[in-house]
Formats: structure tokens, C-alpha cells, sequence
């Protein structure tokens, strides 16, 4: 699955800067209100801010220094929040002005009709609606978004997909669509508009990946409940720790009431800021890791989706097998050797450059040691396919050496007086029997024999099957081919299912069948035929290669055109959840340690026998308190990076995963900030801060 | 801890585990309308002709809402039905004593209290109901209140097996059936089980002995003869405790040797408290069609009770500091238990009355047969805080179960996202709405328990510890004082009804306080948990595959005892902090 | 609503009907019938008189008869009006009266060096215990045999014969009832 990542640094300084700035802007209360976690610390920075000005006018309870250090670190855990959060967003705002370097706005040649030889007008590419037409010739920025109606060209969408070669975009077919911001570098193409401005591709995806429209998620709404509820008992138990304090004050006959900075203290301590400082990183994060697959997810619920996915479809060229058949097998006719064959076949494929035809040479090199040979040396004259002839070859020392599809083949030995024998005809039928392609190699009159063009089962593939089923996702194969031979590559390939002859009226039926059955069903697309089960699916990948319609219908877009990138996404998903997850287990288990920390120290005064609670044996309860805090902050730092690049998803089964990701967050959480707040008091007198 | 204390507790846990598996497939039989073992052939008749007269189509099936506003509905009128039996007591039969009308605040609390299954005494059974109100008012309601949970829990369980359907069942059966053929035909078993050990079933009037000898009280009053209270005890008892009702006949519940007068009516009671919350689980592995994983809740009710129970005898046994002190003798050994017997009979000794305390609370009990406020401060503590966390671990038959069971929708969230993928519990989906309701259910009880004990405090308890004269209330001063305001918001709070006695309730302000509490912590809860029964109802079905986090293993389990204790200590701990806890380390400091 | 009304006041009336009278009224039949002893409180009769009950402990303070355990009722062992101490084991209030208590049972028992038994100095649950254990009995053995002028041997087979063990030698505690014990005594002879 080599997927070209574009790696950017976690920590990229002009990124860092700018977060850092974003942070403080991020203070807006309308921006924290909308995360009740952080809001919470964000009045109570507030609330002892005014605490630690009254002390220093009016000395009261605790000393100013203690409450203003109190108030700092609360200021400074919704700062790092925001950080956090502005780090996430600044990865994306990154990768949106590249994307935005290329929107400049250009000239675009408006035609009057869809025809090259309409009438043109010049005008700016941001004026063009959707369904005008346009002409874009070698060396133009195609204006807009659209649908190639006439012409072929070479199109360079690198802006787009990182990927330098040049693609071809021709008019009909799957190959029409073409992107706004990409160069046309040879011949022309008139395009018809699909995009209103500010609704292309580009605009979308610059939106997209910076976060400026990002909707929570249907489990991330979850969350935010489960963390406000436990925020809210959290702020019942500080609340009431007053009156149960000052009750106990009068009972011990002792002491001082608790404090409302020490309250503040506690619950900012207890309620859940690990992940809810973390919480929209992290989905920001796992949108931003999508992009760095070059994958456009439409919505933060899509990539959600694709953690829960539970079939995936697949199609079978290019994901499963290579894209292209190769030659795995010289079969000579009666009285003709097999070197005689072989050579003929490489003479025949030399000029060949299609994947086919190397693998010929390939084949002829490895299985008989036939050297490579380059055609001008020889003076040979290279025949090409051509939609009339449809073979290939080479005219050589006075022998035309074809090579092609049987029936091609067949009428160029009839046109030069021969004809095929039957053992011929038995071969090519065999060999379609199995799966294979039979190509002919034939020499003037004489049919000299077969070539065998089979699926290769791509390397890698069976193994990645097996980590699917063990995450417990079934794989469908979708193919055109027979059943017959279906099932031959189906079992080779280790997939569970599939679905051969597959008709888009099929697979649409497949994927509602599985739907009804409870399931969540990925596929990939790229033809405009995809769109129905593109929609249909729950998470849809289309082809940026494909054509609008498929964009339009699939819920994410791979820049790659990379099928096999289906597994991918739905790690990507997977590791979304689980980062929420473990984040919101360890933030639950930190309060432990925090207790022992602060209710020792918050009733001093009053009960000193709880001091056997301070197992820490942190020094002062100053230094108590202020160590639990500073930790509560910290951690958000600390883990910012587990926040952007995710907990490492394993292919194994859920039971497992539960099992190691509870002993590292969960125990971890337990154990963690013991040790954690002990430095830091430990710190704290040293440094002779408290 | 003597290795008789282990048999003890071994045998108990070991019968209830036993008991489990019969009678919940029994009851999965009730509840799924199938042949009960010819118990049909005995209350068939009556059922028939309750829905033909009640105009009952009991095949109807309800939405959640339907089926909620029935329960309340049915609840509401049993609560007004047992205040006016108290309010006009004094002018009905079956009164020998000729007890007065309850005053309105009493009559309002022990309404709430027994129509919520608290079951919470702010009576003094003995002294103040007659034994109309006994039977027509608290048994009634014993037995509805406990059927009402009961119901409510098999909705739940529908709405978990159901695919997308908008409708749980119907109230009315599930109301009927729970009572005539499970907590009826038990109860009359247990009752006579009870009464061949001495548990008293007359309608006398209380009985007047000449005591052997006659005594002079310092005041110079002659005590020549005892009064003994009499009455329908065991009909009372044993639904009390199959229901976990947990009121007793008498005050002093079921320590008074009248309710209770054998280590086997002890072991009968005992495991009539669990063994329907116990079995329910059973029930619900049946109904969800895989047994393992009721099999894995009771699990987890039993990796919390087992240990908090050897704590506690552990704590009890080990004693009092101070009494060692005094010369006097809390060792164990052949002649006597030993141990910290404030409290506690001479018949139970230590064991007995630490599991009947871990027992009573975990479920929502609340029946007692020693008194927990003379309890250690450790001793105590468990079962405060088995009450804290919920009244789940068992909990109230039904009741502590759908409670449960919104726990273990949060350990799934929270697990199934460890595992990344929308979590999902037998095979449905749980989404924001489930999380919404079941941070409801979570929420409401600490709210219920912490602002209510706030409000006692700073009013009377704040008065008294500050030296005014306001003692009446508070039994016992400094943190102790403090843990038993806190256990009673506890108690009514999460529905159980056991008490830190010492504190004088039957008054204006706590009757009323610790009434709303019970009405809010049982209704406001079972309101939300009919939504999510209606909500997963309407879901369709997801098929288990490797990625779905299996509900059934020991490490599921880990993660539901998990977050039941990780949610109860993070709530509960700095207010135990001020009561038990520092109690404990007062006492072991003046040692 | 309304079409709910019916069904919740007739099921709740048949209900009432069925578990609020047929049911006690059931039980107290047929435990009249088979238990009628133990259903009415296991009285004891002796002498023609009813002297108390098998399950409800009397008060005793003269120094002829073995003691119960100190009862929170006031007062003392009222069957009418059960109730424990409450005391919690850190309240001053318990601990003055546990020393209270250990002084006046040691100044009682002159020949009894040992610890006292806790079941001797603290309160039971509901006031009413009719056992101590059978270290409190054997401790008032020499104050019984000694104020009743008989051997202390007989008392104290007397007790050894009163100790109801655990039942199947597992549930509960050994124990002694007091008021048995103490008719026992009196028949002594």
C-alpha cells in the first residue's frame, strides 16, 4: 500500500507560530462555550483571577501568590487546549494555502456553444457560472470545476494530487471530469462548467482542510455528553464540598473552610480536560490524517463511518489484482518450438510499452533467457495498435511478427493466406476458461502460438485480507469476469466474497442486502455507473481520477485514484475512535491520584489525620494543589502529539485491542500522575516556588 | 476473620449462585409469555379476569412513552392510596393498638418511600402503623413497586432484542405477571419458611408476659410485665425482602428476633434479598438470547459485593481500638464471635450482620439486622458506598439491573471506542441519545445524594455541631454526624431505605427532603430508561464480527466494574473523605 | 390517559385484593394451622402463666440470674418499642457507657480477671437480643452459683447444656438464651 505521504512535521515551526497566536485568539468565550470542559476551567480561570486581585488588596485565607499561581495554570490549561486545538487546524490551514496558491484567479476563454470553433470571450475565471462553456488549450489553468465535451489533452493535476505525471482527460467516458486549478500542458479540451464559484472542488477541499465548517460527529456529540455529565457531577461534588467543609470545620471544632480557589482548583482537576481540551484535535487531526493519505473526506462523519465499516467492496483491478495481466505462459502451436515462440513474442512486444506488452519481454527474459532487444538496432519497423488493426508488432528481416487478440490476430493470418490450426483454437479456448487472457503471436500466414495474459494477485494482498478479517471486516470482490474464473482469483486472493458480472445494478443490490443486515459497507467507485452504490454505500471513496458524477456521489475522494486506499481510510477511522477513547479513559483514571493529592491538602486545617492520604508526600498543601494543577495542565501538552497522530491502530481483535489500550491508558492513567505530581512538587520546593 | 466466618460467606454466595440459573429461566418463561411450570394453572384464572375487568388487551403492545406514562400512572395512585391509609389510620379496622393518623409529612415519606421500593423507615413499625396500614398499604405496595422495576427492566430488555420496532411490551403483563407468578407464590413460601423458624404471623393484639424478674428502673418505675408486639409479620417479611423493599414490621427491622429469630431465618432472608435481583440476570442472558452475557453482569455484581464484603467483616471483626482498651474482650474464638457487637446480635454475630449489611445495600434493600450506624467507620463505609454507586450491583429487583445496564452502555461507549468503532452493545448501536439518557441515569443519584446532604448540613447539622441546641436530629457528633446525614440522602437517594439510624427523620424537614429524594432518584430514572428501551427498540440489528468488542468475557467485565467503581469513588470520595474516612483515621490515631 | 385510567385503578384494586388481604390473611392460615406456636411468638409458659418469649430477651440485674446484654430500649428490653444505641463506635457517648458498663460487669464478676466479652458491654441491634454468647454466660457463672449458694460446676453444666451451636455447624453463632437459662436455674434443684 505505498501511499506517497506527504509527511510534514508534527511539529513545523511557521505552524507552531501561528498556533501559538491562535491559542490566545481562541479566548473568544463564544468559542469556548461551545466546549463545556474547557468553558468550565475558562470561568474558573476567570473566577480566581478576581480572587488573586481581591487577596492582593484585602490579604484573605490564602495568600495572593498561591491563588495568582492557581489562576495561571488554569489560564495556561485553556490556553494549551486551544494550542492543541490550533495545531490541529494549522496543519490543514497549511495544506489549504497551498491549495489556495493555486485558485489565483485566471482568464478563462468563454465559449458561446460547446464547440472549438464557437466564438470566445475572455473573462475572469470567477465570474463563470455553472453550465457556461469554456476552452482551455496547452498551457491554460482550467478555469473551473467541469465535464470535458470535446477533445483530449494531457492534464497536470499535481496542485491537486501531488502526483507529477500528466493524465489524460477526453471527452465521454470515465476520464471527463477535470479539476479547477490544474494545467492543461498539451492539445485542448471544452469544458463544460460543473461548479458555481466558491463551490469547486478546491474551494470545498480548502474548506475541508481547514476546519472552518467542521460539524462534530454523531460519537463525538456522544462523547460531549458523557463529558459534560461527568463535568456536571464533578461541579455537584466541588459545589457541595463547601457546606459538607464548613459543616465539618464547625464539628472538628477546627480549621478553616475550604476555599474557593482550592474548589476551583479541584474540579478543574477532576473534570475531564485531558480529552476535552484534546477532543476537537483530535478530530481535526483525523480529518488532517486523511488528507496527508490524500484522501478529501466530505464530512468528519465520513471518517467516522469508516472506522465502523464491516464490508468492504473492492474492486478486483487495480485494488486485488495489478492493474494490467501479464504474460505468464508461452503455449507454441503444433511444430512450432517453444523458443521460436518466445522470440517471436519478443520481437513482437520490443516497442510495446504497455504493461502487457513488457511483461511479454519480461517473461521471455526470465523463462528463456532472452536478452532485450531494441528494435531501431535491429531495423526493425514498429507496427502500433491501432483501433483498425488492433494488433501490435514489428515488420523484421521481411517477417511481420503480430501479436493480439485472437480473432485480430486470426483475420491478419487469413489476410496473408493462412489460417489457425485447431490445436490454436483449443488453447486460446483454455485458456479463457481459466481466468486468462490468450493473446496470439502469429508470423505472416502462420499462427506460431499463445500467449497466456493472467491476473496477478498483487503481492501483499492476501496477508492485508487476513488482517481485515481479523479486525473483522469482510472483503467483496467486485468483478466483471465470470463466476468461473471469479472464484479462481476470489480464492487466491483470500477474499471472503464476490460478486462476479458484477452490473452497478448488482452491486447496488449487494450493498442494500448487507445494509439490511445490519452492516456498514465501503466501496470505491469511479465510473459514472458507480454513483448509485456510491450513494448508497456508507462510506464512498471516488476516484479523483473519476468522473464528476462518482465525486459527486461518494462521500470522500482519493486523490490518488489508489483503490487499495479503502483499508487505509478505515484505519485512519478506527484510530479516530480509539484515540477519543483511550484519551477519555486516561483523563477519567488521572483523577485518582488528584484526589490524593487535593483532599488531603484542601482539608488540612480542619482534619489533620487525612494527611495519611497524601501517599505522595507532597510537601505543602500549597504545593498540593498547585502540583495536581500544573499536571492537569501539562498533560494536555504532553499529549498533544498522541492527540494529532493518533493511537497506533493494530490489526487484531477488538478484544485485544481493549485489552492493551486499558493497560496502557487506562492503568497508565491510574498510575501516571502520581509520579507526574510528585516531580512537579518536588520541583515546586526545590525551585523554592512554594 | 475465622475460617467458619469463609463457610459462611462461601456458603451463602454459593446458593445464590445456584439459585440464579432455575429461577431465572423461570422468570424468562413469565415474561415471554411461555407455559411457567403449571403456575398458570393456579393464578391463570386470576390474571384473565384482572385484564377482563381492567379492559386489558394484554397482547397490546405500547411505545415507551405509553408504557412510561402507565408505570407512573400506576405508581402515582399506589402513592396516594398508602398516604391516605396513613392519614386516616386512626378511623380504619385492624387497629388494636388504635394507633393515630400519621402526621402529613410522615404519611407523605413512607408513601414515597414505598411506592419507590425505598422502603426508607421514618416509622417505627411497632409504634405508630396498624396492621391495616401494614398489610393494605406497605405490603401492597412491597409487591407492586418491586413488580413496577420488574417491568420496567423486562421493557429494557426488549428494547435490546427488539430491531426496529417502536413498541416494548405491555405494562399491564408485565405488571401482572411479575406478581402472580414470581414475587406472590415465592413470598408464600418464604413467609412460611419463616414463620417455622418463630417470624410471628397473628392478628393479636400486642401480648402482655410477666417477666421472670421484676425490675426497679433508676426512676423507681417497676417493670413486672413486657409488652410483646405482635402482628402479620412474616407475610410482610418475605416480600420485604424478595422485593428489596427492605421495611421492616417492626423499627429495629430485621435484627428484632420477632422478624428474625434464626441463623436459618437469617440465611432465608438474606438470600430473599438477592436472589431476584441475582436471577434477573439470568433472565435477561435468556431473553437477549445468550445466557453468557447475564452470566458476565452477575459477574460483576459479584467482583464488587465479595470483596467489599470480606472488607467489611474484616473491619467488624477486627473491632474497636478504644473497647480493647477498656479491657474488654473483641477476640474471636470457640465461646464467642468477638468482634465490634455494638449493634449487632448475639445470633448473627460478625458475619451475619457484614454480609446482611454488603447484601442490603448492594441490593436496594435496606432491611437491616444490625444497626450499620454503630458499624466501624470502615465497616460502615461499604455500605454507604455500595449505595452510592448506585444501586446496582444487584440493586432493586428490576430496577438495579436497568440501572446496570446503563452503566454498562457507558462502559461500552467508552470501550467501544478503544476499539474504534461506534460502540455498540448486543448488536446495538449506542449513539448520543442512549449516552444522553444514561448520563441521566448516572447523573441524577450524586445529584440527589451530594445536594441534599448539602442542604441538611448547612441547615440543622451546621447548628448542631456548632453547639446550638438542635441535637434531637443527629445522633452522634463530629464526622460521624456527618456520615449519617450523608447515608440517609444516600439511602433515599439511590432507594434503599437502610439508615445510619441515629438520625432523627421523622421530622418536618427530612421527611419531606428524603421523600422528594426517593421520588426523584426512582422516577427520574426510570423515565430515561424507557427512552433508551423505546430508542434501541427502533434500531436495527448489527451482527456481532471480530471487531465487536465481545460483552461477554472477563475483561468486559473488568472494564463494567471499572467504571461502576472509577464513577463511585470519583463522586463520593471527598464526602467520605469528611465522614468515614476521617473517622477511621481518628480512631486509629487515639489509639 | 384516560383510557389508562381504568386499567391502572382495577389492576391496583385487584392487586391490593390479592397481596394486601388474601395473601396475609393465606399465610396466617396455614401458619396458624402447621406453626401455630412459633406464629403467635413462641411463648413460654411455665407454671401455668406465660413468662415471656423463646425470642425476646428480659431484663435481669440481680446478681442470682446470668445478665442479657445491655438493650438501647427504654426501658430496658421494651418488646413494644424496639431500637439499637446508634452510637457510633468514635461517639464519647459509647464510650463512656462500654466503661461504664465493663466497670460495673468486672465489679459483678470480682473472680473474673480476664477481658470482659464484648457482648456483655455493648448493646444488640434491637434491644430484644435474647442470647449472649457463651463466654459472657461462663463469665457470670461464679456471681450465679455464688448469690444462689450452689456449686459452680452445676452452673456451669447448666450453661454447657444451654449453648445452642452453629446450625449444621455452620450458620450463625454459638449462643445462650438468657431467659431459658434462667428458668432453667430456677427449676434448679
Amino acid at each position: 500500500m505505498a501511499t506517497t505521504h506527504k509527511a510534514r512535521p508534527l511539529f513545523d515551526p511557521p505552524i507552531l507560530r501561528r498556533a501559538v497566536i491562535d491559542a490566545f485568539t481562541k479566548l473568544d468565550p463564544r468559542r469556548q462555550l461551545r466546549n463545556p470542559v474547557m468553558f468550565t476551567v475558562f470561568v474558573g480561570s476567570i473566577l480566581t483571577t478576581g480572587l488573586g486581585i481581591d487577596a492582593l488588596i484585602t490579604p484573605g485565607a490564602e495568600s495572593a501568590a498561591f491563588i495568582l499561581g492557581v489562576s495561571a495554570w488554569l489560564w495556561f490549561t485553556v490556553l494549551f487546549a486551544n494550542f492543541a486545538e490550533a495545531m490541529a487546524e494549522g496543519r490543514g490551514k497549511a495544506q489549504a494555502d497551498t491549495l489556495r496558491a493555486t485558485r489565483r484567479d485566471v482568464q478563462a476563454k468563454k465559449l458561446s456553444k460547446p464547440e472549438y470553433n464557437a466564438t470566445r470571450s475572455l473573462v475572469s475565471a470567477s465570474t463563470l457560472r455553472k453550465d457556461d462553456v469554456v476552452l482551455v488549450e496547452a498551457g491554460d489553468m482550467i478555469p473551473s470545476d467541469g465535464e470535458v465535451v470535446e477533445g483530449v489533452a494531457s492534464v497536470d493535476e499535481s496542485a491537486i494530487t501531488g502526483e507529477s505525471a500528466p493524465v489524460i482527460r477526453e471527452s465521454g467516458g470515465d476520464r471527463s471530469s477535470v479539476t479547477g486549478g490544474t494545467r492543461v500542458l498539451s492539445d485542448w479540451i471544452v469544458v463544460r462548467v460543473s461548479a458555481n464559484p466558491g463551490e469547486t472542488f478546491l474551494d470545498r477541499m480548502i474548506g475541508l482542510v481547514e476546519g472552518a465548517k467542521r460539524q462534530k460527529t454523531p460519537n463525538e456529540i456522544a462523547l460531549d455528553i458523557l463529558l459534560a455529565a461527568m463535568t456536571i457531577i464533578f461541579l455537584i461534588v466541588c459545589a457541595t464540598l463547601l457546606p459538607f467543609s464548613k459543616y465539618s470545620v464547625a464539628a472538628a471544632g477546627q480549621g478553616s473552610p475550604i476555599t474557593v480557589t482550592v474548589l476551583v482548583a479541584l474540579l478543574v482537576c477532576l473534570i475531564p480536560t485531558t480529552i476535552g481540551g484534546l477532543l476537537s484535535a483530535i478530530g481535526i487531526a483525523g480529518m488532517d490524517r486523511m488528507i496527508q493519505a490524500n484522501v478529501i473526506a466530505m464530512s468528519g462523519r465520513a471518517v467516522e463511518a469508516a472506522g465502523d465499516v464491516d464490508v468492504l467492496l473492492l474492486d478486483k483491478t487495480g485494488t486485488i489484482t495489478m492493474g494490467n495481466r501479464q504474460a505468464v505462459e508461452f503455449i507454441p502451436a503444433d511444430g512450432v518450438d517453444l523458443p521460436h515462440l518466445a522470440d517471436s513474442a519478443q520481437l513482437a512486444s520490443l516497442a510495446d510499452e504497455t504493461p502487457e506488452g513488457r511483461s511479454v519481454v519480461v517473461l521471455a527474459k526470465d523463462r528463456y533467457g532472452l536478452r532485450g532487444r531494441n528494435v531501431h538496432d535491429l531495423g526493425a519497423t514498429f507496427i502500433p495498435f491501432t483501433a483498425q488493426t488492433r494488433l501490435s508488432g514489428v515488420d523484421f528481416d521481411g517477417r511481420k511478427i503480430r501479436k493480439g487478440a485472437a480473432q485480430s490476430v486470426e483475420q491478419f493470418v487469413i489476410g496473408n493466406g493462412g489460417s489457425f490450426s485447431s490445436d490454436v483454437h483449443r488453447h486460446v479456448d483454455g485458456i479463457a476458461r481459466q481466468g486468462g487472457t490468450p493473446l496470439v503471436v502469429a508470423d505472416g500466414a502462420r499462427a506460431l502460438g499463445v500467449i497466456n495474459l493472467k491476473d496477478i494477485v498483487k503481492g501483499g494482498i492476501k496477508e492485508r485480507f487476513i488482517e481485515l478479517r481479523q479486525m473483522g471486516i469482510k472483503t467483496v470482490m467486485i468483478t466483471g469476469d465470470n463466476p468461473q474464473t471469479a472464484a479462481a482469483i476470489a480464492a487466491e486472493a483470500g477474499v471472503d466474497d464476490f460478486l462476479a458480472e458484477a452490473t452497478p445494478e448488482a452491486k447496488l443490490k449487494m450493498i442494500r442486502d448487507y445494509q439490511a443486515g445490519g452492516r456498514l459497507v465501503a466501496m470505491t467507485g469511479d465510473g459514472t455507473n458507480d454513483s448509485p452504490a456510491l450513494a448508497q454505500a456508507d462510506v464512498a471513496v471516488a476516484m479523483n481520477s473519476g468522473t464528476q458524477a462518482a465525486k459527486e456521489a461518494g462521500n470522500m475522494v482519493d486523490l490518488d485514484s489508489n483503490p487499495t486506499k479503502l483499508i487505509e481510510i478505515v484505519e485512519i477511522g478506527k484510530q479516530l475512535l480509539m484515540t477519543r477513547g483511550a484519551l477519555t479513559t486516561f483523563s477519567l483514571a488521572n483523577d485518582v491520584a488528584k484526589y490524593f493529592a487535593i483532599i488531603p491538602a484542601a482539608f488540612a486545617t480542619t482534619y489533620p489525620v487525612l494527611n495519611k492520604l497524601n501517599v505522595m508526600g507532597l510537601a505543602t498543601p500549597s504545593s498540593a494543589i498547585l502540583s495536581a494543577v500544573i499536571f492537569n495542565a501539562l498533560i494536555i501538552v504532553a499529549l498533544i502529539p498522541l492527540a494529532l497522530r493518533g493511537v497506533p491502530y493494530r490489526a487484531v481483535g477488538a478484544a485485544r485491542l481493549l485489552r492493551d489500550n486499558l493497560l496502557i491508558y487506562g492503568v497508565g492513567g491510574l498510575v501516571v500522575p502520581f509520579f507526574g505530581i510528585k516531580l512537579i512538587d518536588v520541583l515546586l520546593v526545590t525551585l523554592r516556588i512554594v | 476473620m475465622t475460617s467458619n466466618a469463609w463457610m459462611q460467606l462461601i456458603l451463602y454466595f454459593a446458593v445464590l449462585g445456584l439459585l440464579a440459573k432455575p429461577l431465572g429461566w423461570y422468570m424468562a418463561r413469565v415474561y415471554l409469555g411461555q407455559p411457567c411450570c403449571g403456575m398458570e394453572r393456579v393464578f391463570g384464572w386470576l390474571e384473565r379476569s384482572i385484564y377482563r375487568v381492567a379492559n386489558i388487551d394484554e397482547r397490546h403492545e405500547m411505545g415507551w412513552r405509553q408504557y412510561a406514562v402507565a408505570v407512573l400512572l400506576f405508581n402515582a395512585v399506589g402513592f396516594f392510596a398508602v398516604y391516605a391509609l396513613l392519614r386516616l389510620q386512626g378511623m380504619l379496622p385492624l387497629n388494636p393498638q388504635q394507633f393515630a393518623a400519621c402526621t402529613p409529612d410522615l404519611a407523605f415519606n413512607t408513601a414515597a418511600s414505598f411506592a419507590t421500593n425505598t422502603n426508607w423507615q421514618s416509622y417505627a413499625g411497632e409504634t405508630t402503623l396498624s396492621y391495616l396500614s401494614q398489610m393494605l398499604g406497605l405490603t401492597v405496595q412491597n409487591f407492586v413497586s418491586a413488580a413496577s422495576g420488574m417491568a420496567v427492566l423486562v421493557a429494557l430488555i426488549r428494547g435490546l432484542t427488539r430491531r426496529t420496532t417502536a413498541t416494548i411490551g405491555n405494562f399491564w403483563f408485565d405488571l401482572v405477571r411479575s406478581t402472580l407468578y414470581i414475587l406472590l407464590p415465592l413470598s408464600i413460601v418464604v413467609a412460611l419458611l419463616l414463620v417455622s423458624q418463630g417470624v410471628i404471623q397473628n392478628f393479636r393484639p400486642y401480648a402482655t408476659v410477666n417477666v421472670l424478674q421484676p425490675t426497679v428502673a433508676s426512676d423507681g418505675t417497676k417493670g413486672e410485665t413486657q409488652t410483646l408486639a405482635l402482628g402479620p409479620a412474616a407475610s410482610q417479611i418475605a416480600i420485604k425482602q424478595l422485593g428489596t423493599n427492605g421495611g421492616g414490621f417492626f423499627n429495629v427491622n430485621s435484627a428484632h428476633p420477632f422478624e428474625n429469630p434464626t441463623p436459618i431465618s437469617n440465611f432465608v432472608e438474606l438470600l430473599s434479598i438477592l436472589l431476584i435481583a441475582a436471577a434477573l440476570c439470568y433472565t435477561f442472558g435468556v431473553m437477549v438470547g445468550d445466557t453468557r452475557q447475564g452470566w458476565a453482569l452477575l459477574a460483576a455484581m459479584y467482583v464488587i459485593i465479595v470483596p467489599l464484603t470480606v472488607f467489611t467483616a474484616w473491619q467488624e471483626q477486627n473491632g474497636v481500638p478504644a473497647y480493647t482498651a477498656l479491657s474488654v474482650d473483641q477476640t474471636a474464638h470457640v465461646d464467642q464471635p468477638g468482634g465490634n457487637m455494638e449493634g449487632k446480635e448475639t445470633r448473627f454475630g460478625i458475619v451475619n450482620s457484614a454480609l446482611w449489611a454488603s447484601a442490603t445495600t448492594a441490593a436496594s434493600n435496606g432491611s437491616v439486622n444490625a444497626m450499620h450506624d454503630s458499624f466501624t467507620p470502615l465497616g460502615g463505609l461499604v455500605p454507604m458506598w455500595l449505595i452510592q454507586l448506585g444501586e446496582i450491583v444487584f440493586g432493586g429487583v428490576g430496577s438495579g439491573l436497568y440501572g446496570m445496564l446503563m452503566f454498562v452502555i457507558v462502559a461500552v461507549f467508552i470501550a467501544g471506542l478503544m476499539v474504534g468503532r461506534t460502540p455498540e452493545y448486543l448488536g446495538k448501536k449506542i449513539e448520543a441519545y442512549e449516552m444522553k439518557m444514561a448520563s441521566l441515569v448516572i447523573l441524577i443519584p450524586p445529584l440527589v445524594v451530594l445536594v441534599g446532604t448539602a442542604i441538611a448540613v448547612i441547615g440543622p447539622g451546621l447548628d448542631y455541631a456548632a453547639g446550638n441546641e438542635i441535637k434531637s436530629n443527629l445522633n452522634n457528633p463530629g464526622a460521624h454526624g456527618f456520615s449519617e446525614v450523608l447515608y440517609a440522602f444516600s439511602s433515599a437517594g439511590n432507594n434503599n431505605g437502610s439508615a445510619f439510624a441515629g438520625l432523627t427523620t421523622n421530622e418536618p424537614f427530612n421527611n419531606l427532603a428524603l421523600g422528594l429524594a426517593m421520588l426523584a432518584a426512582r422516577y427520574w430514572l426510570m423515565i430515561p430508561t424507557l427512552a433508551i428501551a423505546g430508542s434501541l427498540a427502533r434500531k436495527k440489528f448489527t451482527p456481532p464480527s471480530a471487531g465487536t468488542l465481545p460483552t461477554h468475557r472477563p475483561l468486559f467485565v473488568a472494564m463494567v466494574v471499572g467504571t461502576i467503581l472509577l464513577v463511585g469513588a470519583l463522586t463520593f470520595v471527598p464526602a467520605l473523605a469528611l465522614g468515614p474516612i476521617v473517622e477511621h483515621l481518628q480512631m486509629i490515631a487515639a489509639s | 390517559m384516560f383510557s389508562l385510567l381504568r386499567p391502572t385503578i382495577v389492576v391496583f384494586l385487584a392487586l391490593s385484593l390479592v397481596t394486601g388481604v388474601a395473601y396475609p390473611l393465606l399465610v396466617t392460615g396455614v401458619a396458624q394451622l402447621i406453626f401455630p406456636r412459633q406464629a403467635n411468638g413462641s411463648l413460654i409458659e411455665a407454671n401455668g402463666r406465660v413468662v415471656g418469649s423463646d425470642l425476646i430477651g428480659q431484663q435481669f440485674d440481680d446478681a442470682k440470674y446470668f445478665w442479657p446484654r445491655p438493650s438501647a430500649t427504654s426501658p430496658a428490653y421494651n418488646a413494644a418499642a424496639s431500637t439499637g444505641s446508634n452510637l457510633g463506635p468514635t461517639n464519647p457517648a459509647q464510650l463512656d457507657a462500654v466503661r461504664t458498663r465493663t466497670d460495673a460487669v468486672r465489679k459483678a464478676n470480682p473472680t473474673q480477671h480476664g477481658p470482659v466479652p464484648v457482648d456483655l458491654v455493648t448493646a444488640s441491634g434491637s434491644g430484644l437480643d435474647p442470647h449472649i454468647s457463651p463466654a459472657a454466660a461462663l463469665y457470670q457463672v461464679d456471681r450465679v452459683a455464688r448469690a444462689r449458694g450452689v456449686d459452680a460446676h452445676r452452673v456451669r453444666e447448666l450453661v454447657t447444656q444451654h449453648i445452642e451451636g452453629r446450625t449444621f455447624g455452620v450458620l450463625g453463632e454459638p449462643r445462650v438464651n438468657v431467659l431459658r437459662l434462667n428458668l432453667a436455674l430456677d427449676s434448679l434443684k
